[in-house]
């Protein structure tokens, strides 16, 4: 009898042991096919539709076949322009303090810590701030506004990839800029930065990508425009607004469109993806000591 | 903490005087850099706080809990009424835990699922391409999340699952198949779901992995089979970090915008149905705050987003709270 309580026992170790694997990897399945649903879709409606129209044209009026996005991505790179004027460097900057300057003092964690929450801010809060920022006392939307909120939403981002880029500079490197006599911001920006600058480089790259598909933050700064606009002071189009307002509307021309602006969105974030994998894991930064 | 060598060299050359003063300024603007980190938060409080103070006047805490008027002719609550002057956040508020607790109830068995098989079980040759997917699902934006969930995802639902789930569960009341769009609760939390789950499974693969292996060790000695050491041996050292990354994809879905602006249906009411249509507080926020009607209607839309600031920054703060007290000793990774 007891050996039979015990093969049985270890029966039903064996059993569960065998049913929690595969269970794992039924979990993991579920979530691999999504993505490769989403990338499938991408490419199968998005491709017919990228051609050289769509980059060089404007958007034709509702209803009518053709026409590209060519107000909407240059639009979105005049966004993303202000937005890296303004986040990069002050990212950078605060991920320097944090790296060299702050190691293990209390102001570093909390900066560090406020950071890290404020990466998990929704972007809708960040266009709410600079809509009562900017467009209520200046009276209109603007292309500056919705800068701001994509800029805003950038430093965090930019800080934190950088402090940890920072900190893989090795100490023999510091120590030696100065014992050359280096003055010490000298030493830190020409040495330090200097040798993490490819790491610094991709996690800027990484903040671009993520805020080059925000849509909420510009629905009420940078509103969109139906027409070619490079000024910063007027309402301009963005690709994911303009995705957004084809993906919503009833006509299949659009939606044609809104896949084949999905599909460059995606393109631009997978390659800032994969190059700041490479970056990291290669060690681009070891190759330096 | 390198502090010894390092200071006393710097100490020596900031005494030469001839670069003390450009030192100094450059410290001081690092230092103003790391603290604008604090000024934006401040800054996002103070506006909003100033913007939603007419609302905020007009209704104070009933705002988030009444049910303001009755339509004069169906009898039912009309709890956002631009046109009249009546608001109350109650259905936003609903909505948006409503789908983000549902999401959670899809997202977080299969995230840790995934966690338990690339800390414990994946092949050497897998694990990185694997990484490499979970990895791009967090950086797809929202928007094409959407994309993908109004022309796949709810036809999906509409044609195959939503009337399952009215055939199988239409007992309980929670599924009625009086909605014929596919939108609603439903679709919005299985796009939820499919977006955080990359967040919940790297931050419970982070803390996994910050588990020593003397514990897992240990335990197989015993003569565990793999599930009982997982069990015992790596997740309860490892829970409250898992709570932790758990909650920080709450916060994720509370505050998510776009995706579930496309699929939750956007009507401002409150039903027992999972398969009605909806709103959530960021949804209505990005659908109507371009076209406000009045500056009431503006005001109020402003402190919905003040409350969803308030509480996403409270629920992403204990969130790290709980994962920093798992993985304090290990090295430390961006996000």
């Amino acid at each position: 009898m007891a050996t039979n309580a015990t093969s049985f026992r270890s029966k039903y170790r064996a059993t569960m042991d065998h049913v929690v694997t595969g269970l794992a990897v039924l979990a993991t399945a579920l979530v691999v096919v999504p993505l490769i649903a989403i990338f499938v879709y991408l490419l199968l409606k998005g491709a017919s539709s990228v051609n050289l129209d769509f980059f060089l044209k404007n958007p034709v009026p509702e209803g009518e076949s053709g026409g590209g996005m060519a107000n909407a991505i240059v639009g979105s790179g005049v966004l993303l322009g202000i937005a890296s004027l303004i986040g990069i460097p002050i990212g950078i900057g605060a991920g320097i303090y944090l790296a060299e300057f702050g190691r293990g003092t209390r102001l570093a964690n909390a900066v560090r810590f406020t950071a890290d929450v404020l990466n998990g801010v929704p972007s809708i809060v960040m266009g709410l701030a600079a809509y009562s920022l900017i467009v209520i006392p200046q009276r209109h939307f603007s292309a500056l506004s919705g800068g701001v909120a994509l800029g805003i939403m950038m430093i965090p981002t930019v800080a934190r990839t950088s402090e940890e880029m920072l900190l893989m500079v090795p100490n023999m490197i510091r120590e030696a800029a100065l014992g050359l006599g280096l003055s010490n911001w000298r030493a830190v920006l020409s040495i330090t930065v200097r040798t993490a600058s490819p790491g610094i480089i991709t996690g800027c790259m990484l903040a671009f990508a993520r805020v080059a598909g925000e849509t909420a933050p510009l629905i009420f700064t940078a509103l969109g425009n139906a027409f070619f606009s490079t000024n910063p002071n007027q309402p301009i189009e963005a690709l994911p607004l303009q995705i957004w307002v084809y993906a919503t509307g009833p006509y299949e021309d659009q939606h044609r469109l809104a896949w084949a602006g999905a599909l460059v969105l995606i393109v631009l974030i997978v390659l800032a993806v994969s190059l700041v994998r490479y970056v990291t894991s290669r060690g681009v930064l070891k190759g330096a000591s | 903490m390198p502090k010894t060598e390092i200071s006393a060299v710097r100490q020596f050359l900031n005494s030469r005087g001839n670069s003390a003063i450009a030192d100094r300024v450059f410290h001081f603007l690092m230092v103003l850099c790391a603290l604008s980190i604090f000024g934006i938060v401040i800054l996002i409080l103070s506006e909003l706080m100033l913007r939603s103070s007419e609302a905020w006047h007009q209704f104070g805490f009933r705002f988030f809990s009444q049910t303001p008027a009755h339509d004069r002719y169906t009898g039912l609550p009309t709890y956002w009424d631009p046109v009249n002057g009546s608001f109350s956040a109650l259905p936003f508020v609903f909505g948006t835990l409503v789908s983000s607790l549902l999401s959670l109830v899809i997202s977080v068995p299969l995230a840790v699922g995934l966690a338990i098989f690339l800390t414990e079980m994946c092949p050497r040759f897998l694990r990185g391409p694997l990484a490499f997917i979970t990895e791009l699902l967090a950086a797809i934006p929202s928007i094409i999340y959407g994309l993908w969930a109004v022309f796949v995802l709810v036809p999906l639902l509409r044609e195959h699952v939503n009337p399952m789930l009215v055939k199988y569960f239409g007992w309980t009341g929670f599924f009625k198949p009086d909605n014929p769009t596919g939108l609603g609760y439903v679709a919005a939390a299985v796009i939820l779901a499919i977006m955080i789950l990359p967040i919940i499974s790297s931050l419970t693969r982070e803390v996994m992995t910050a588990v020593p292996h003397s514990q897992r060790e240990a335990v197989l000695a015993l003569g565990a089979t793999r599930w009982e050491m997982i069990r015992m041996g790596v997740l309860r050292n490892a829970r409250i970090g898992i709570v932790g990354a758990v909650i920080l994809g709450l916060g994720r879905a509370l505050g998510e915008t776009m995706a579930v602006t496309m699929v939750i249906g956007n009507t401002a009411e409150i039903s027992r149905s999972l398969l009605a249509n909806g709103s959530s507080m960021s949804s209505v926020i990005a659908n109507e705050f371009a076209e406000a009607v009045s500056d009431l209607h503006r005001s109020s839309l402003i402190e919905i987003g003040l409350a969803l600031f308030v509480v996403t920054i409270i629920v992403n703060a204990f969130a790290r709270l709980l994962v920093w007290m798992v993985t304090r000793g290990a090295p430390a990774r961006v996000h």
